[in-house]
């Protein structure tokens, strides 16, 4: 929202420089502590989404490639499974703490690959990465005081796909826990978003963790396809959307391998009459714009209570008007890019589908940078329940508004969904936030909140938004054998 | 010597019904199959429940969900001891019917049923306590509460194990109700008899209709319709089979159900943990803002 010169807040820009990173011109495979070329010497490239800039080259993982990492990861079990837990949380303690001094450079890096605003990564991302690591680090020689029995037991290697939302949260979150209980790792970053994981990678080797243990395998789909379907991984992790995830769910039927979960949500965030109007707004902002709404909790359906609708839409549409959306490693920058061309066009079909369906749209006036993928912020009135952008899962700065009376009604048409993942719900009274937080079905609840995440609290969804649960106690369970 | 005396009294027979929507229906199907002891000998004719059937009692189950899920955990535990209770009254007849099903002596069922017995009376004590050990308070670094709880999944299908009629099937359908989801059985396939006069036990035991439902079959005929059924969120694949539960296992990804694979069980009486407690759980995280009273401290 390149700001009106009207505006009384005129902002310099205040770029955040890109020369605390270095990014290598190429990068290979992650395998076995060494940096390797793919088996079949197949390359992609991987761009920042704000520029269309070729930031580097990247090794594109095939079958073979995941062979000889899942073989690795294999070798280095017996050794790391084997190590007493004490020794265990203190590499995660020494990765968590680099992360730490490390923070700024990835921080730009991830800003570069992702196409997300820099307050975003120093600020949310790398903090809750480190936090991540800090918390899994000190579970790792209590497992036996976790729930899960006296001796719980590691399942061995994991396989971890990854999205390109929060490519080095989704890593932290996948390689905490896994390492603490001992199991080793191959993971597959995005294809958009690489760059980060490679850098964890180098991080790995700063802490001295033992060879094998993370092995990192950028790729298309076909790679955590096959990755997926390995014989010899014993246990999947997926976040992603909910069709791969019902692919993955078909794929290893029948097998032993253990499975967690992580796909889409349609979060309903929920306003009634009593809500505090502007603490509402600023959830609502931070509740489907925080990453250019690519973010699966995202609050991408506005259920407001009739009686308050004028008031809280003049007053969101207020505040859009102020949001501003360009550089992304500018620290005034609240919208940065949209990850990928192919993630902007999901994004504008499903928008047009919605004009085209009799939804009405919104956005403040904007202006887009004339390189780069950019969408701007937009909000539908006169959205029912039926509309397509009302079901479907658009993973884009798009908000959908709808309306009720009643907390039944409110409640009926939030949990109206395939999905389950996240909801929100603001009222000044406390026996409503309670009422009505037991009657969604949903994973995680945010009252008079939203979008707050923390190592230490579960995370996950109910129905098809998929299962199981990653962080707090619960996130150990998807690593351990507990029965 | 009176002639009545030296005659043979002439039994009375029953016939088995499903247990749907706290009814005792016949198959819509009209169908019946034979089920015999383990020596061959008739027992009864049992149900041969239909796809149509199964789809009835997801929709009892369903029907049902709400009002059980929604009872308080003492509430439920007091429903689930009642059905202990019922079943000790009925003693003799479960010893009975589980000496013919699994070719058991006298003694030897009587300690089965006395041990499925008491695995009812161990569930019904875990309705309220569960919550405490798998949830609880989270220490979040920032001003705000929150609160991790499980909450029931919703409808699950339940394969009961082929083998162990009665202990075995109340070690999965038990854990699957305590903690507020609603249940269709499937009763092992040869020998349904204890599973059916079970649902005689529930519809007079307080538990509300549909929360358990009770149906005999072919268990891959039954089971096929309910594993890729959109309002079924779990499965419970204990009596199927390696192929049946990786057939069962692909249909249920459709809606993405929590699946529960077979797992081998080699002493039914052995008290269980609480996997099958959690494993058809959902946890939800509950934030909400703490303010900040001039609470002060470093960041790190």
């Amino acid at each position: 929202m390149a700001p009106a010169s009207a505006s009384a807040f005129e902002y310099a820009p205040a770029p955040e420089s890109r020369s605390v990173v270095d990014i290598a011109p190429s990068y290979g495979l992650f395998i076995d502590g060494e940096f390797v070329e793919a088996a079949d010497g197949k390359v992609f490239k991987t761009v920042s989404p704000s520029t269309e800039e070729v930031l580097s080259e990247i090794a594109q993982a095939g079958e073979a490639d995941v062979d000889r990492a899942v073989g690795a990861a294999r070798k280095a079990f017996e050794k790391w499974s084997a190590l007493p837990g004490s020794e265990r949380a203190k590499y995660l303690f020494r990765i968590a703490r680099i992360i730490q001094e490390r923070s700024r450079e990835l921080a730009v890096l991830e800003t570069l690959d992702n196409g997300k605003p820099i307050k975003e990564t120093r600020d949310a991302d790398l903090p809750l990465v480190a936090a991540h690591f800090f918390y899994y680090a000190g579970w790792a020689d209590k497992l036996e005081h976790a729930g899960f029995g006296a001796s719980p037991r590691p399942l061995g290697v994991a396989g971890q796909v990854i999205p390109w939302n929060f490519p080095l949260l989704m890593l932290a979150w996948k390689i905490a826990p896994a390492l603490a209980t001992g199991n080793t790792v191959v993971l597959k970053p995005a294809e958009t978003t690489p760059l980060s994981a490679l850098f964890f990678a180098d991080v790995c080797r700063q802490a001295g963790l033992p060879k094998g243990v993370v092995n990192i395998l950028p790729g298309y789909g076909d790679t955590g396809a096959a990755l997926v379907a390995h014989p010899d991984v014993n246990k999947v992790a997926f976040t992603g959307s909910t069709a791969v995830g019902k692919e993955i769910a078909r794929t290893v039927a029948g097998t032993r391998k253990k499975l967690t979960l992580e796909l889409g949500g349609k979060g309903a965030n929920i306003v009634f009459d009593d809500a505090p109007i502007d603490q509402a707004v600023e959830g609502i902002v931070n509740g489907i714009f925080f990453n250019q709404g690519q973010v699966c909790c995202a609050g991408s359906r506005l259920l407001v209570q009739e009686s308050i609708q004028d008031e809280l839409l003049d007053s969101l549409k207020r505040r859009l008007s102020t949001l501003r959306l360009g550089d992304p490693l500018d620290k005034n920058t609240d919208i940065g890019a949209i990850n990928s061309a192919e993630q902007l066009s999901r994004i504008t079909s499903l928008v047009e589908k919605g004009a085209a369906e009799g939804a009405e749209p919104w956005s403040p006036e904007c202006e887009l940078p004339s390189s780069g993928y950019w969408f701007a912020p937009t909000l539908f009135t006169n959205v029912t329940q039926a509309h397509t952008i009302a079901r479907d899962e658009i993973f884009g700065p798009v908000l959908s508004v709808l309306t009720f009376r009643t907390p039944d009604e409110a409640v009926a048409k939030a949990n109206n969904t395939q999905y389950g993942l996240s909801a929100g719900i603001w009222t000044e009274k406390g026996s409503r936030i309670l009422a009505v937080a037991g009657k969604l079905r949903a994973g995680v609840v945010w009252s008079n909140t939203f979008n707050k995440f923390d190592p230490t609290s579960p995370f996950g969804g109910y129905k098809e938004s998929g299962f199981g649960r990653e962080g707090g106690r619960h996130g150990l369970e998807a690593y351990l054998d507990v029965r | 010597m009176s002639d009545k005396s030296e005659q043979q009294r002439l039994s009375v027979f029953k016939t088995y019904k499903l247990y749907v929507g706290g009814k005792f229906p016949r198959s819509e199907s009209g169908r019946v199959y034979e089920v015999t002891d383990s020596k061959g000998k008739w027992l009864a004719n049992a149900p041969q429940s239909s796809r149509k059937d199964a789809r009835d009692a997801v929709v009892a189950a369903r029907k049902a969900f709400g009002g059980w899920a929604g009872a308080t955990a003492y509430n439920r535990g007091q429903v689930l001891y009642r059905v202990a209770e019922m079943l000790e009254g009925r003693r003799a007849q479960f010893v009975h019917e589980v000496a013919d099903a699994e070719g058991l002596s006298k003694s030897r069922a009587a300690e089965q049923v006395e041990a499925t017995i008491d695995r009812w009376v161990w569930y019904a004590g875990w309705t309220d306590k569960i919550a405490q050990v798998v949830g609880g308070g989270n220490p979040v670094a920032g001003p705000y509460f929150n609160l991790s709880s499980p909450e029931p999944t919703g409808v699950v299908a339940v394969l009961a194990p082929q083998e162990s009629s009665f202990l075995g099937l109340v070690s999965v359908l038990a854990p699957v109700i305590a903690t507020g989801n609603t249940a269709v059985v499937i009763a092992s396939e040869s020998s349904p008899l204890p599973a059916l006069s079970l649902g005689e036990v529930l519809a007079t035991s307080d538990v509300p209709g549909g929360v358990v439902n009770v149906l005999s079959g072919r268990t891959a005929e039954i089971a096929a319709p309910l594993a890729s059924h959109q309002d079924v969120n779990a499965i419970d694949l204990a009596g199927a089979d390696e192929v049946l539960a990786k057939e069962l296992e692909i249909a249920a990804a459709d809606n993405l159900k929590r699946v529960l694979r077979p797992q081998p069980v080699d002493d039914w009486t052995a008290t269980p943990g609480i996997d099958r407690l959690t494993a058809f759980l959902e946890t939800k995280t509950v934030w909400h803002p703490t303010g900040s009273l001039g609470a002060s401290g470093s960041a790190y």
